[in-house]
């Protein structure tokens, strides 16, 4: 359902057929999913993760691993007085030395949660590669980061948010624009 | 914004178990599940409390659970100090208040504080910015040794909710049995205690607890057993006759535990006395979560850690 104050920037086809055309990329540049491995950032990178090496497997016929960052512990903005936000699993169940991996989130916006997703990583070894894919680049870049495969890009206003919905959370598959509240009530 | 409806953590201090929901507990043992990993890792350090400092001050011996903090601050990159009464102004006269307030000059961010006279880490909180944690205060709570363990034996069976759990040993002289009576009712657990009349407080009922004083009828059907130490350095008083004779009523040994349930869990929160409260073959058998409980600790005082640096004193305007 659309709230009045949100627009649909990708239905469910469109994510399918981005995340299909993501895939398609990294096979490309990589030369097949050899070495390869998913990291998903919680919650929703985990769900495209999950959604991205499927795609791989499909093409390639062989399965890659995938694993999960929570990036709380990594975050720049805790603070006394600021309730700090509940900590879920962090799970690499494969050692990432020497591996390709690739990072991946559902929206990249100031940057800020890839720099802490990458610190995560980082002390879990020393892979080869790190590469980004995210389903939605928004822009509003804070850091010297950008993504290496990127499903849509939308122009966005800094105070706008874009919500992505998938059948994992057990919503139809979408992306949306939301308009702040204010402004869209006379 | 109402702060009671929102869901998650509001306190600066863990000062007991007594005044903690049930959320809160589940918070907090969920937040240690979570911290677990980190343990595990080639790089067993995160950069979440960088350039906090947090001090641990102890007016009575411990080794266990003072290393298991300092563990879990450094793991959390927080700045760790240990101060022991030995070694302190202590001696020289200074009362508890001045040295808070010295430490709270030099901005320390959490104080962990051990001290024989209860209430003690209550009082620091009131009148301290930093966080307080009690890391044991008389014989009246050691929040985070029931914390652990309610971890270990959740780990294990998957819910506190319904199950029974039998503390033996010295229940008057126990800050760990006061905690986890606390801890396991809030929790949904049926609590019994078993030891010798010396060593069952008067009016332990009202907690909601049941009491026994023959061992093999108050493990009858437990889940968990969790053996208390015998405080040689506090019961200078004559609570029983002699060790051996403690052993052979209230010691956990493979004969008694036939009572229990064949999947029960061996509890202990060390240092442990073998051959008295505990026979070494249950110490060491495959019942014993004992070595579960120590790994818990240090993820158990990381989640205390990291939640209340983000907490605040309740009435606190942001």
């Amino acid at each position: 359902m659309e709230p009045r104050n949100s627009k649909k920037v990708l239905n469910a086809q469109g994510m399918r057929r981005a995340l299909r055309r993501m895939a398609s990329e990294i096979v490309e540049r990589h030369g097949g999913a050899e070495g390869l491995a998913m990291v998903g950032i919680r919650t929703a990178g985990v769900f495209l993760a999950q959604r991205l090496a499927r795609e791989l497997e499909q093409m390639e016929g062989s399965s890659l691993e995938t694993g999960i960052i929570d990036v709380t512990l990594y975050r720049d903005d805790l603070k006394r007085g600021r309730r700090h936000p509940l900590v879920q699993k962090t799970e690499i169940p494969f050692n990432v030395d020497d591996r390709k991996i690739i990072l991946v989130d559902d929206v990249l916006f100031t940057g800020r949660t890839t720099r802490a997703a990458l610190d995560a990583l980082m002390d879990f070894g020393r892979p080869a590669l790190v590469q980004l894919a995210v389903l939605v680049d928004r822009g509003h870049r804070e850091l010297p980061i950008r993504a290496d495969y990127v499903g849509i890009s939308v122009h966005t206003e800094r105070e706008e948010s874009i919500i992505v919905h998938m059948e994992e959370m057990g919503l139809e598959d979408e992306v949306l624009l939301v308009r702040p509240q204010s402004a869209e009530s006379p | 914004m109402d702060r009671v409806a929102q869901k998650g953590w509001w306190r600066k201090d863990l000062l007991g178990i007594q005044d903690l929901s049930r959320e809160e507990i589940e918070i907090i043992l969920d937040t240690a599940e979570s911290f677990k990993e980190i343990s595990t890792r080639e790089i067993k350090k995160v950069p979440t409390l960088r350039g906090k400092t947090i001090v641990h001050l102890f007016y009575e011996p411990s080794t266990r659970t003072r290393t298991s903090f300092e563990i879990a601050a450094k793991r959390l990159s927080a700045d760790a100090v240990n101060i022991s009464v030995s070694t302190s102004s202590v001696v020289k006269g200074e009362t508890l208040l001045d040295t808070a307030r010295n430490l709270q000059a030099m901005e320390l961010d959490v104080l962990v504080i051990r001290h024989a006279a209860a209430g003690t880490p209550h009082m620091l909180a009131e009148v301290l910015p930093a966080s307080v944690i009690n890391a044991g205060d008389g014989f009246r709570e050691h929040p985070t040794q029931a914390l652990l363990d309610m971890l270990t034996v959740r780990e294990r069976r998957g819910t506190l909710e319904g199950l029974r759990l039998t503390i033996v040993g010295d229940i008057a002289h126990s800050r760990v049995a006061r905690s986890n009576i606390y801890g396991f009712r809030t929790m949904g657990a049926k609590v019994r205690v078993v030891g010798p009349a010396t060593m069952i407080p008067v009016g332990v009922e009202e907690l909601g607890v049941e009491v026994f004083y023959d061992l093999k009828e108050g493990i009858r059907e437990a889940d968990v057993i969790m053996m208390l130490r015998i405080q040689k350095e506090r019961l200078q008083g004559a609570f029983f006759p002699s060790e051996r004779e403690y052993a052979r009523f209230f010691g956990l040994t493979l004969e008694a535990l036939k009572e229990a349930r064949p999947d029960v869990l061996i509890m202990h929160p060390g240092p442990m006395n073998r051959g008295v409260e505990i026979a070494p073959e249950v110490a060491d058998g495959p019942y014993s979560v004992i070595l579960d409980q120590v790994t818990n600790g240090v993820a158990v005082r990381m989640a205390v850690l990291y939640l209340l640096t983000g907490g605040a004193r309740i009435g606190v305007a942001h």
